[in-house]
């Protein structure tokens, strides 16, 4: 268009062109705007509702029909979920507690494993790497009948250790993976000159490698959290002492009722509370969560 | 050049992984193997009964029946959350305020956990206290409150409708990413030609997100065949054994029933089936990382 020597009715269609283009622009703005509005509100209700029968009086709470809005607010089914059986602190304890070995376990064994995936090469590295990758291949559920008959057998069954395993059998190959691709990301220059300098590859990994790779092991951590802190099956199966209970497993437990009703209200507070971390955590830490998560399933 | 290390040294940093997946994966799968061939229980057993848990399991009409269910299952949803998902990250792709809060906000339940939104979603779908009723019976759509847990194909979209609104997001953030690595200017161009939105989406972007799209396709269908929290959660399988899933009738056989041996034969059998689909994945995301 800047070409003075075009003739000026090319010129003159290039600029409607452009208008319609502009207009297209406008209109679309508009209803994706709409859109976009309808899309939050839909998504956001059942949370907004839940977390408004939590606030209900437990009364209000298992009203039949439903009120859409507490008529009053009263943090009584919170009290409630704090008190059901050995009491929320616990149940948040023993997850939070079998989150924690199973970030540890994942960390150890994955930060080692992508530095060797990433800066050595030998002779069927490949191989070994697809091993690691197998519980990719076999579903976990799978696994945890031999599991369990194993964990029975060493008295890891009913043991936060022994739940903490399984959630790292879960999480490993993605852990392996992101941090194999934390150290690949490395100019190479860096380790050369500490090599020269004399320093082991145990130096390197502490002293080199260690705080740059510290966005990756951010993102395991966060990952294998979440995972953790969600899995259901592997819990209701190996949890089997109401102390041990982890919080879903509570969850289930409360739905179920104590004389076999449901305590609406006592159960929103329940879901709301279990999902409390894992938005706070997304919220604070969304950029490291979604780019984990395009690196794990992508590529 | 350092760039090629000695390798026993990145073997002995691989060992601690190595033997931890070799504890407790690879020994179990072969002890998963061994008891598929046993009768096996919780309460003892475990004689050597060759292949009758495999010509049992397929004479199973239970186990047929919740194979069906999950494969019907996984047939319905898969469409429904790339189709979503797709929308959702066309409509969220471009980096505005309002568009990103959407993005946020549409993955926001990936995180958390699928036995909470179940829960959350048992209690919403409540014949008496559940508000899909009160609002449906509101805007007139129904007379009465109605029960969406005693038809198993009720549950079915019950549970269809909760885990879209769980996993959604995660369609659409791989979705929105592969959108984005598409160089404008080819957008632009078409736009400047008068190709239309539909055309824009039908002829540019959708072929050059097409792996993409495969992908997630399978990752997602895969968590489809697996599925139990959500069935486990809003059904308990019924009415009567209806919509027992594949995981969930060998969670039953095992540790409800203790047939060690049937459910390791059954596990086994779904084992083959996701390996089938996981081997297609791996290959594909393998082959070449992005968009081509």
């Amino acid at each position: 268009m800047t070409d003075l020597a075009a003739n000026p009715a090319e010129i003159a269609a290039a600029d409607h062109a452009q208008g319609r283009v502009a207009g297209e622009r406008r209109q679309l703005r508009y209803l994706v705007g709409a859109i976009c509005v309808a899309v939050l509100a839909i998504m956001l209700a059942p949370l907004a509702l839940s977390f408004l029968a939590s606030i209900k009086t437990p009364q209000e709470a298992s009203q039949s029909p439903p009120v859409y809005l507490p008529s009053q607010i009263s943090f009584e089914n919170y009290l409630k979920i704090f008190d059901f059986q050995a009491g929320l602190s616990t149940y948040a304890f023993n997850s939070l507690a079998v989150a924690g070995i199973a970030i540890l376990l994942c960390l150890a064994l994955a930060v080692p494993a992508g530095y060797g995936l990433a800066r050595f090469n030998f002779r069927g590295k490949e191989v070994l790497f697809l091993i690691m990758l197998a519980p990719l291949m076999i579903p976990y559920q799978a696994l945890l009948t031999p599991l369990y008959m194993m964990f029975a057998k060493v008295g890891l069954a009913n043991s936060h250790l022994g739940l903490a395993i399984i959630h790292t059998v879960l999480q490993l190959p993605f852990s392996i993976y992101l941090m194999r691709n934390s150290f690949e990301g490395i100019p190479r220059e860096l380790e050369e000159a500490a090599v020269m300098d004399g320093s082991s590859s145990f130096q390197v990994l502490r002293n080199i490698f260690g705080p740059l790779v510290i966005p990756g092991m951010v993102t395991v951590a966060l990952f294998t959290f979440i995972n953790s802190w969600n899995e259901f099956l592997a819990a209701l199966i190996f949890m089997n002492k109401e102390t041990a209970f982890t919080v879903p497993i509570m969850l289930v437990s409360v739905r179920t009722g104590r004389l076999g009703a449901v305590d609406w209200g006592a159960l929103q507070a329940g879901v709301i509370i279990s999902i409390l971390p894992c938005v706070l955590v997304y919220v604070l830490l969304q950029k490291y969560y979604v780019s984990g998560f395009l690196n794990g399933a992508v590529k | 050049m350092i760039a090629t290390r000695k390798g026993s040294v990145g073997l002995l940093y691989m060992a601690p992984a190595l033997l931890f997946v070799l504890v407790f994966v690879v020994v179990p799968f072969v002890q998963l193997v061994q008891t598929s061939f046993t009768d096996a229980s919780l309460l003892g057993g475990g004689g050597f009964v060759g292949l009758e848990n495999f010509t049992r399991a397929f004479a199973d009409p239970t186990f047929q029946r919740a194979l069906w269910f999950t494969a019907r299952y996984t047939i319905i949803i898969t469409p429904i959350l790339m189709g979503l998902g797709f929308a959702l990250a066309l409509l969220t792709a471009p980096n505005r305020p309002l568009e990103q809060l959407t993005r946020g906000i549409v993955f926001l339940p990936v995180v958390i956990g699928l036995g909470s939104s179940s829960l959350l979603w048992f209690w919403l779908f409540d014949q008496q206290v559940g508000l899909i009723n009160r609002f449906l019976v509101d805007i007139h759509l129904l007379a009465q409150p109605m029960v969406w847990f005693t038809k198993a194909d009720l549950v079915m979209w019950a549970v269809i409708i909760s885990v879209t609104w769980k996993v959604v997001g995660f369609g659409m953030i791989l979705f929105v990413a592969a959108i984005q690595s598409i160089n404008t200017e080819i957008t632009e161009a078409a736009m400047i030609d008068g190709a239309g939105p539909w055309q824009r989406v039908w002829s540019i972007l959708l072929p050059l997100t097409r792996r993409t799209i495969l992908l997630a396709t399978l990752i997602s269908a895969i968590g489809s065949m697996l599925a139990f929290d959500q069935f486990y959660i809003m059904s308990g399988g019924g009415p009567r054994g209806q919509t027992f899933t594949a995981v969930y009738w060998i969670y039953q056989q095992s540790f409800i029933s203790f047939k060690l041996g049937y459910g390791a034969a059954l596990s086994l059998i779904l084992t083959a089936i996701i390996l089938f689909f996981s081997a297609i994945q791996v290959f594909l995301s393998n082959r070449s990382p992005g968009n081509d």
